[in-house]
This record gives structure tokens, C-alpha cells and sequence, in this order.
């Protein structure tokens, strides 16, 4: 799944390296709109469902906690 | 009388010298703090000999920028905003064709100034210096010369030919719109705004001049937050926020997201929006969470100040129906006008055209534009009065509310911001890898799409755009073609495109 995410942030942002970024939101790689977008694009593909209160920036700012997010969220690998 | 908008800022530091005026995410300034800066500004600017002048304020959104902004009203001259983020390529076309006179800068973003050349001055050396009573008394006398139709500000929107227009807005016309507001509305010393739009946004302009007017609170929510909408919500609750004026796209999310009855935000009792059409679906679930909140839709483009019509929510309005843009607004007219510049009739569609106080001066260095857009009241053949064509569509319904219905142009609106496509579309042909390209707008996703032919592929386009155009401009969707259609006229045939993306 790690792999996967990062293709998918590579697709939204194709312009910036996510492997030297710590922190995506801190680092501004990711904004509102990418945000929404990545939700919708986890949603798809795990087929599972982001609460609007699991949208907080720690839980975007690295792949590993990407993917947390979305096994909780019932997400299937 | 009160004739130009420092005077709001003066009135409310003798009422509430200690009270906080504007706060963000690292400072906050009171009412006399504010006052202090913005001398501090007009007295370098009144040293240089400037008055009528362009200054523009290229600050990260903050408290600053609002001193900058006052103490180039004081000395007597006029501001237009950049964005920090606007890539270099369009903050040169602004600043082409604003030509400032110098520019305030803060320090972080130093290396721009550098990079564009010409005068700056830097905010953080401004403010730090000690002023004599003689240059607070040089600040008074040029603040005295100043005229109600002197202009206050010019903000740029978007243009067709690549081109941003400058829109120029007076002393008097944001007077006349901030009262409005204030008794519409009922803003008080008590109002505390959470503020959303960006400073170059018209929208930013009620919340800054309401809150002079009033002595009340804006706060600058920092645009993080923006992602997260729980953090707005969990914002307004730990900020007692009362007031918000946002776009659509924002108090959307947050509806849709089912937010809204999972944070205390019973604080909130004014509901304002604007730059784009509401869904009714979302204002609903809104309305059902704060009962006794005001909710009111806004409209009206930049040259008008901000708004000409407005509809405060006073019945149940279905999830399929369109929020109704309501009824001009006070000292404002609307004209509605059909192909044969005549007054609709109930449910005919017309051009949303406009006269009043808060009626624009026209774009900045840019007669032709100016005479397309303003023209004679086509209803007046008796002296000259000077209407705007909006170039929106609108009808009144049976009950005399007008409702919007689309851009007759290919101008359009998306995540609030106004986009003409041209704009894109140069940019886009500014690249000698593209041979066509056609831009479009799905309304129903709020998306760009880009029909492009050329051998450059998605990605590096996507970067190359990335240095011309800002965030809100940039295509979201992208599509390549071995060839264009083409109609009959031998255009572009943007309705088998249109059909393509299912519009």
C-alpha cells in the first residue's frame, strides 16, 4: 500500500519529492485542494470511508501515517 | 462627514484604543497598534513625497498587511495586493501594469523584491523606527488632502488576453458599501469575523473595513486550516467567532464532510457567503445546525466594490432549487437587461448590469477595457451615468427575488475565484511544445479541464504551468488529443469538448 500512495501523491503534485519530505502539510507539498482530492482518490481505491474528523494534518504528513489512515477507515489493501 | 476609510480606523482607536483589532496566527494588534504601524508606512511614504500614487504590499496574509494597507490610505495613495505564492511570470504583468511608485515587502520575503527590482521598503524596518510628533503632524496634513473619490485600492482580477485587469476602487465607494453592510447585517463593537478570503480577494474587503467600522475582531485564519475543515470549525468554537463572510466551496466542504454537529460552534450567528453559487443541498445542512443563525447570499463582481445584490435566507429553499441572489443592495441599482437593452419581464433572462456609489472607477491603466465594460446606461439618453455589465445572466422569479443563471462569456467562477479561460488558455499556448488547447469548466465537479495537442506530455505541462499561473488557475483535469474539433466557423468547437466531460 506504501508504494501505492506514494504513486498516488506523485500524480497529484508530480512537481515535488515526497521521499525528502518529513512532514507533506508542514512542507506545503500538499494544499486544500490535494487534500480533497487524495481523500477521494483513498476512498476509490481502498473502498473504504475517511471521517471528516480523521482530516487533521497528522495524519497526512508521511505515507506510514497515510496508511493508517486508511486502515482505519476500513480500508482493504 | 465621513469621507474616507482612515477615518474609521481614528474613530474606533479613540473608542477602543486597547481592544483587539486584527489577530493572526503570531500576532495581534489593537486598535492603537494599528494606528502606530500604519503612521509609521505613511510617514516613509509621505518622505518620499508620494500622494496619489501605486504602493503595492507583497506581505505573507497577516496583521501586517492591514497596517500596510492603512498607512498607504493615510499618506494619501493607493494599494494594490500580490500574492507571495503568485508566480513570478503574472506578478509581473501586475506590476507592469501598476507601475508602484515602491513596494512595502516584509523580510522573509525579501529575495522577491530583489528579483522583481525597483523601490521596496521593508515592512519590519518601517514599523521599528521612531516617529516625532511633526511626522505624525506630515501623516495628518496628507491625510487631510485626501478626497472621497480619491481611489483606495486597485485589486486585479483575472483578463481574457492574458492580461489581469486592475480594478479601481475610491474612498467613497467602500464607505458607501461598509455601511451597508454594517446596518444590513447589524455589525457591532461585539462582531468578531473570522476572515477566509485572500487579501487580493474582494471578499477580504468586508471583512477588513466592517471591522474598522464597527471596533470589532477580525481574525486571520491561518489558510492551513482551510484543509482540514474540522480545524475551521474547532477555530471559530476556541475564538468565539461570530461572523463569517466565505465561499461556497469552504462552507461546502465542511457540510459535506458531516462537521458540522461535531464541533460547538453555536458561537457562530452570521452566516455570509459569496463568489460563487451555493449549493442549496449544503446551506441546509448548515440551516439545520444553526437554527437561528443568519444565513445570506452575496453577489457581485469586484467592480462593484464587492457585492450589489444580496438574499438574506427567509424561507425553506429546496436542495434542487437555486439560492436566489435576492435585491440590489442599498444606494445600488440593478438593471436587468435583455438583448435589445431593455428591462426584463418575470422569469426572462437578462445581463445583470449595475450603477451606484460603489460603482468601480474603471480598470487601471487600461482605457479600452474600462469603455467595454462601463458604458452609458443604454435607459438614459438625458446626460451621461455610467453603468457595469456584469456579463452574468440573471431572471427574477415570481416573486421579484432575481436568481442567477450562468456567465455569458467564458469567464467563470471556480473555488470562488474568478477565471476567464482565455487567461489559462494563453498560458498554456505560451509553450512551444503545444499546438492547440482548449480550457473548459465542469461546473458540476468544480473542475478545470484542459484539452490540449502538442508532443510536451501531461506532467511537464502541469509543471510548466505551475510557473505561470496561481494555485487556482491551474488545470485540474488534463486531456490530450491527437487533433481539436472543429466547428463550422473553424473555432475551437468547445461543445463536442463540453459533451465530452458530460456538460
Amino acid at each position: 500500500m506504501n508504494e501505492q500512495i506514494m504513486e498516488m501523491l506523485n500524480e497529484l503534485r508530480p512537481e515535488f519529492d515526497f521521499e525528502d519530505s518529513d512532514d507533506f502539510v508542514m512542507d506545503g507539498l500538499l494544499d486544500s485542494f490535494d487534500i480533497i482530492s487524495l481523500v477521494s482518490m483513498l476512498e476509490e481505491k481502498y473502498e473504504c470511508k475517511v471521517d471528516g474528523l480523521d482530516i487533521v494534518p497528522e495524519n497526512f504528513s508521511s505515507v506510514d501515517v497515510i496508511v493508517e489512515l486508511v486502515k482505519k477507515s476500513g480500508g482493504k489493501s | 462627514m465621513l469621507h474616507i476609510v482612515t477615518q474609521y480606523l481614528r474613530d474606533s482607536v479613540e473608542k477602543y484604543p486597547d481592544y483587539p483589532a486584527f489577530v493572526d496566527q503570531k500576532n495581534t494588534l489593537t486598535y492603537s497598534e494599528t494606528l502606530v504601524e500604519a503612521e509609521h508606512i505613511a510617514f516613509d511614504l509621505v518622505s518620499r513625497d508620494l500622494f496619489k500614487k501605486p504602493v503595492a504590499v507583497m506581505m505573507d496574509k497577516g496583521v501586517g498587511s492591514i497596517s500596510a494597507f492603512m498607512g498607504i490610505a493615510l499618506s494619501g495613495n493607493y494599494y494594490t495586493v500580490i500574492d507571495t505564492k503568485m508566480p513570478k511570470n503574472r506578478v509581473e504583468k501586475i506590476l507592469e501594469t501598476f507601475e508602484p511608485s515602491v513596494i512595502i515587502i516584509d523580510k522573509k520575503n525579501e529575495k522577491k523584491a530583489i528579483e522583481i527590482g525597483g523601490e521596496y521598503v521593508i515592512y519590519e524596518d518601517l514599523i521599528e523606527k521612531n516617529l516625532e510628533t511633526d511626522d505624525t503632524a506630515a501623516v495628518k496634513t496628507a491625510e487631510s488632502r485626501i478626497i472621497d473619490t480619491d481611489i483606495l485600492y486597485v485589486l486585479f482580477t483575472s483578463g481574457s488576453t492574458g492580461i489581469p485587469k486592475g480594478v479601481i476602487i475610491t474612498h467613497r465607494s467602500v464607505i458607501d458599501y461598509t455601511e451597508w453592510v454594517g446596518e444590513t447585517f447589524h455589525f457591532d463593537h461585539n462582531t468578531i469575523i473570522g476572515n477566509q478570503a485572500p487579501f487580493y480577494f474582494d471578499n477580504s474587503v468586508l471583512d477588513i473595513y466592517s471591522t474598522l467600522r464597527n471596533g470589532a475582531t477580525l481574525h486571520v485564519i491561518p489558510q492551513m486550516m482551510y484543509s482540514f475543515p474540522i480545524r475551521l470549525l474547532e477555530y471559530i468554537r476556541d475564538h468565539k467567532v461570530n461572523t463569517i463572510f466565505w465561499v461556497p466551496t469552504v462552507l461546502s466542504r465542511v457540510a459535506d464532510l458531516d462537521l458540522l454537529d461535531k464541533c460547538e460552534i453555536d458561537c457562530l450567528k452570521k452566516v455570509l457567503f459569496a463568489g460563487e453559487v451555493m449549493p442549496a443541498r449544503q446551506l441546509n445542512a448548515w440551516i439545520k445546525r444553526l437554527p437561528d443563525a443568519t444565513f445570506a447570499n452575496l453577489y457581485g463582481p469586484t467592480e462593484i466594490t464587492v457585492d450589489c445584490t444580496y438574499y438574506i435566507v427567509d424561507r425553506e429553499i429546496k436542495d434542487d432549487e437555486s439560492v436566489p441572489i435576492g435585491y440590489a443592495c442599498m444606494n445600488t441599482d440593478v438593471l436587468v437587461l435583455n438583448d435589445n437593452n431593455e428591462l426584463v419581464k418575470t422569469n426572462e433572462k437578462g445581463e445583470l448590469c449595475v450603477r451606484g456609489s460603489s460603482l468601480s472607477m474603471g480598470y487601471y491603466n487600461n482605457p479600452e477595457k474600462t469603455a467595454a465594460a462601463f458604458v452609458q446606461n443604454p435607459l438614459n439618453n438625458l446626460y451621461h451615468e455610467l453603468i457595469y455589465r456584469t456579463g452574468d445572466i440573471v431572471h427574477y422569479n415570481e416573486i421579484g427575488e432575481i436568481i442567477y443563471d450562468g456567465r455569458i462569456d467564458s469567464q467563470i467562477k471556480h473555488t470562488g475565484h474568478r477565471i476567464e479561460l482565455g487567461e489559462i488558455e494563453t498560458a498554456v499556448f505560451s509553450n512551444s511544445e503545444i499546438r492547440s488547447n482548449c480550457c473548459l469548466h465542469d461546473a458540476s465537479k468544480d473542475c478545470l479541464v484542459l484539452f490540449y495537442v502538442g508532443t510536451i506530455g501531461e506532467d511537464d505541462l502541469r509543471k510548466y504551468l505551475n510557473t505561470l499561473l496561481p494555485e487556482y488557475m491551474l488545470p485540474n483535469i488534463y486531456h490530450r488529443l491527437e487533433s481539436m474539433p472543429i466547428n463550422m466557423n473553424g473555432k475551437i468547437d468547445r461543445k463536442k469538448l463540453k459533451e465530452q466531460i458530460g456538460g
